[in-house]
């Protein structure tokens, strides 16, 4: 299948990813192959492109591989319970609105067990930056289906192949009310990097579904080749940037996943509206 | 999932087995989400489930908060219902729980024991059941794997009783039962069938000739009866055990009780202890007993109900016991084993002492000499009728 040439982009001197890992927890647990390693470190350069100190950043997650992300990062980290990133995020940010928070979930983390705090979340706009870490499966646990599992696919809880329609996790971040959503791959880990960078300046809740792979299981049970013949199907021919989505015919685009920022608004953040409110009281008094 | 037989016997892990039962106990539905050390029961269950060695109807839900409200749902429907999880997963199920024990219905669980959160861990001990000790469901405690198949089919048969209508849970200890593989006894498709019978619930809300509603308001008119009408249903159903255990020894012969004793009668000082543990502690027992010193091992089957009498008239006239509580009740008194046994003893003419040891946590190792120590303790006790520690952790 062919797809228009991006636009290549150049790495300089080779990045220093130690300075924001913490060498004691390595070797990490991800499998060969898997995309959560390469998310990962797009999130430490797009990190360092905003210059914030190490100190005023905190990283939550919930339970998953994804969710092993905050263990391997030197950051303020904080690890919680399946599903509830986003809650224990949301109390960080009010208590201590001055850091930066960006949370990092899989797909059944944020679309599932979670699925609730992602909408209320996206509701009130807080300013928390969401990477879902989308890969079609519960890596975690064997492989069952996910929410974003597409339809048809096997999983081992799905042996004739899945019935649930999945989720568009970026269709939902806006219609819930998130301010910034986006969506990258692991493959196209450059624009990734750029597309997690906007996302952390951004202003309320920021969200980025980011598709990867899971060779262990979603792969396998999908006969897929390898790690890379993964990347090359789901994340690159299955892909569009936006921006060249309008010079495409309808027919290319169909079942594709739009890339780059989707949606963008300026929009009240919760914790300053809160904050205002207390501020007028305050005066009035 | 073909299992290999030789005359009846099979290699199985914890976690297959429990599949197995389920396969052959054929419930109506089973919704189920996964939770490591417990995900292999579900896993192996669907593959029955889409081998159609099952009528099964399996719902892959997005939490066991709805994996539980599902199997209300269906049992308030008039299905037979099992599912199985672990750990936080259960803790997530809390809230249902009650729902389930409040509305008399027969939903089997098994808990495959798992450390609660925080900090995060996957392995052994008995912190997610113990937590849900006081929810109204009668619990079932296996040292092996081939007494978790026994409990699990032993279960439904005591929930749906008449007398008992309840939820069960049958717990097992992860990664050490769950994981390792014992040669089994298994019973046949028929023999489990023609022991579990035709579940027939007595009010359904799909009889729509006899509409019910259930989990209705209910205030300070009659809130408390109902609690009373609970309360006395699970006292009930300890004699509901002993008899499906005594039809259970007859027809297939491996008998069980509310508790087992290994070398008890005649022993002097007693390690009291649930689940796996209990197996290493028999080894140090037999160790102990070659060198002439009186120990013995009393663990306990059934904890819901908690059999008080039975224990108490067990251990009266042990001279020293030890209660290893593979859980802690932060800052109560004692493990939970202890603190309910020793209260159970209180009434004893001559009080044994009783001390509290916590093992084991998240998975630490137990050992044979971890036993032997504690007996060695028991002995100075038994010999000075002293107490030195009341209550401490071992095995860290
Ligand atoms: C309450 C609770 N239920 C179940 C689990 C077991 N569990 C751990 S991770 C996981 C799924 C993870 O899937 P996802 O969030 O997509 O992350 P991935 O492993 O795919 O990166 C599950 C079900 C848990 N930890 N807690
Ligand atoms: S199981 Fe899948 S998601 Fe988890 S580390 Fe392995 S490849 Fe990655
Ligand atoms: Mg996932």
């Amino acid at each position: 299948m062919s797809v228009p040439a991006e636009k290549k982009e150049k790495v300089s001197v080779p990045f220093d990813y130690n300075k924001y890992l913490r060498p004691n927890k390595l070797p990490h647990i991800w499998c060969p192959g898997c995309g959560h390693g390469i998310v990962l470190k797009a999130m430490l350069r797009a990190i360092d492109k905003t210059g914030f100190d190490k100190n005023d950043i905190c990283v939550i997650s919930g339970i998953g591989c994804s969710s092993r992300t905050p263990g391997y990062v030197d950051f303020n980290t904080l690890h919680t319970l399946h599903g509830r990133a986003l809650s224990f995020a949301t109390g960080v940010k009010f208590a201590n609105p001055k850091l930066k928070v960006i949370v990092v979930t899989g797909d059944g983390d944020a679309l599932a067990i979670g699925g609730n705090h992602f909408i209320h979340t996206c509701r009130r706009n807080i300013d928390l930056t969401v990477l879902v870490f989308t890969n079609a499966t519960y890596g975690m646990t064997g492989g069952q289906y996910s929410p974003t599992t597409p339809m048809g696919s096997q999983a081992t809880t799905s042996r004739y192949g899945s019935i649930e329609p999945p989720f568009d996790a970026c269709e939902m971040a806006k219609a819930s009310g998130a301010s910034f959503v986006a969506r990258g791959t692991a493959y196209h880990t450059l624009e990734l990097e750029k597309t997690i960078h906007e996302a952390i300046m951004h202003k309320g809740t920021s969200v980025v579904d980011i598709i990867d792979a899971c060779p262990t299981y979603y792969g396998r049970a999908n006969k897929f080749k390898s790690a890379t013949h993964m990347m090359e199907v789901i994340e690159k021919e299955n892909t569009v940037n936006v921006k060249q989505a309008d010079k495409l015919p309808p027919e290319k685009l169909e079942g594709k996943f739009l890339r780059g920022v989707l949606h963008k608004i300026e929009k009240p953040e919760y914790c300053e509206q809160y904050e205002s409110i207390v501020m007028e009281k305050a005066k009035a008094k | 999932m073909a299992i290999t037989m030789t005359k009846g016997q099979a290699g199985l892990t914890g976690n297959s087995a429990i599949a197995y039962a389920m396969k052959q106990i054929n419930p109506d539905v089973c919704p189920a989400y996964p939770i490591t050390p417990s995900t292999a029961v579900i896993e192996e269950f669907a593959s029955y489930v889409a081998d159609g060695a099952v009528t099964t109807e399996l719902i892959t839900v997005e939490s066991e908060h709805s994996a539980m409200s599902a199997c209300i749902g269906a049992a308030a429907a008039g299905a037979r219902v099992m599912t199985a999880t672990s750990s936080q997963g259960l803790a997530l199920m809390w809230e249902m729980l009650y729902i389930a024990s409040g509305m008399r219905l027969p939903i089997i669980l098994t808990d495959v024991n798992r450390a609660l959160s925080a900090p995060i861990n996957i392995h052994c001990d008995h912190s997610d059941s113990m937590g849900a000790r006081d929810s109204g469901w009668i619990q079932l405690y296996s040292e092996t794997v081939q007494e978790a198949y026994d409990n699990l089919i032993q279960a439904v048969r005591i929930a749906e009783d008449e007398t008992v209508q309840l939820p069960v849970m049958v717990c097992l200890d992860g990664f050490i039962t769950s994981h390792a593989i014992e040669n089994i006894t298994l019973l046949s498709d028929e023999e489990v069938q023609g022991f579990v019978g035709e579940y027939n619930a007595k009010t359904t809300l799909l009889d729509i000739d006899h509409p019910v509603t259930m989990g209705a308001m209910s205030l300070p008119e009659n809130y408390i009866d109902f609690k009373f009408q609970q309360s006395e249903a699970i006292a009930r159903s300890k004699d509901t055990v002993l008899k499906v255990a005594e039809d259970f020894e007859k027809r297939f012969g491996r008998k069980y009780g509310l508790f087992e004793g290994y070398r008890l009668e005649d022993a002097e000082i007693a390690i009291v202890i649930l689940n796996s543990a209990a197996g290493t502690t028999k080894v140090a027992v037999d160790e102990l007993r070659k060198k002439g010193l009186k120990a013995g091992l009393l663990r306990p089957r059934l904890f819901r109900p908690f059999p008080f009498k039975e224990l108490a008239e067990a251990l009266k006239d042990k001279k020293a016991i030890a209660v290893l509580d593979r859980a802690d009740s932060m800052n109560g008194f004692g493990g939970p084993v202890f603190n309910e046994l020793r209260s159970a003893l209180y009434d004893v003419p001559k009080r044994p002492k009783v001390v509290s040891r916590i093992y084991g946590l998240g998975g630490r190792d137990y050992k044979v000499k971890d036993a032997i120590a504690v007996f060695e303790e028991l002995k100075t006790i038994a010999e000075t009728g002293m107490v030195d520690t009341l209550q401490k952790y071992i095995t860290i």
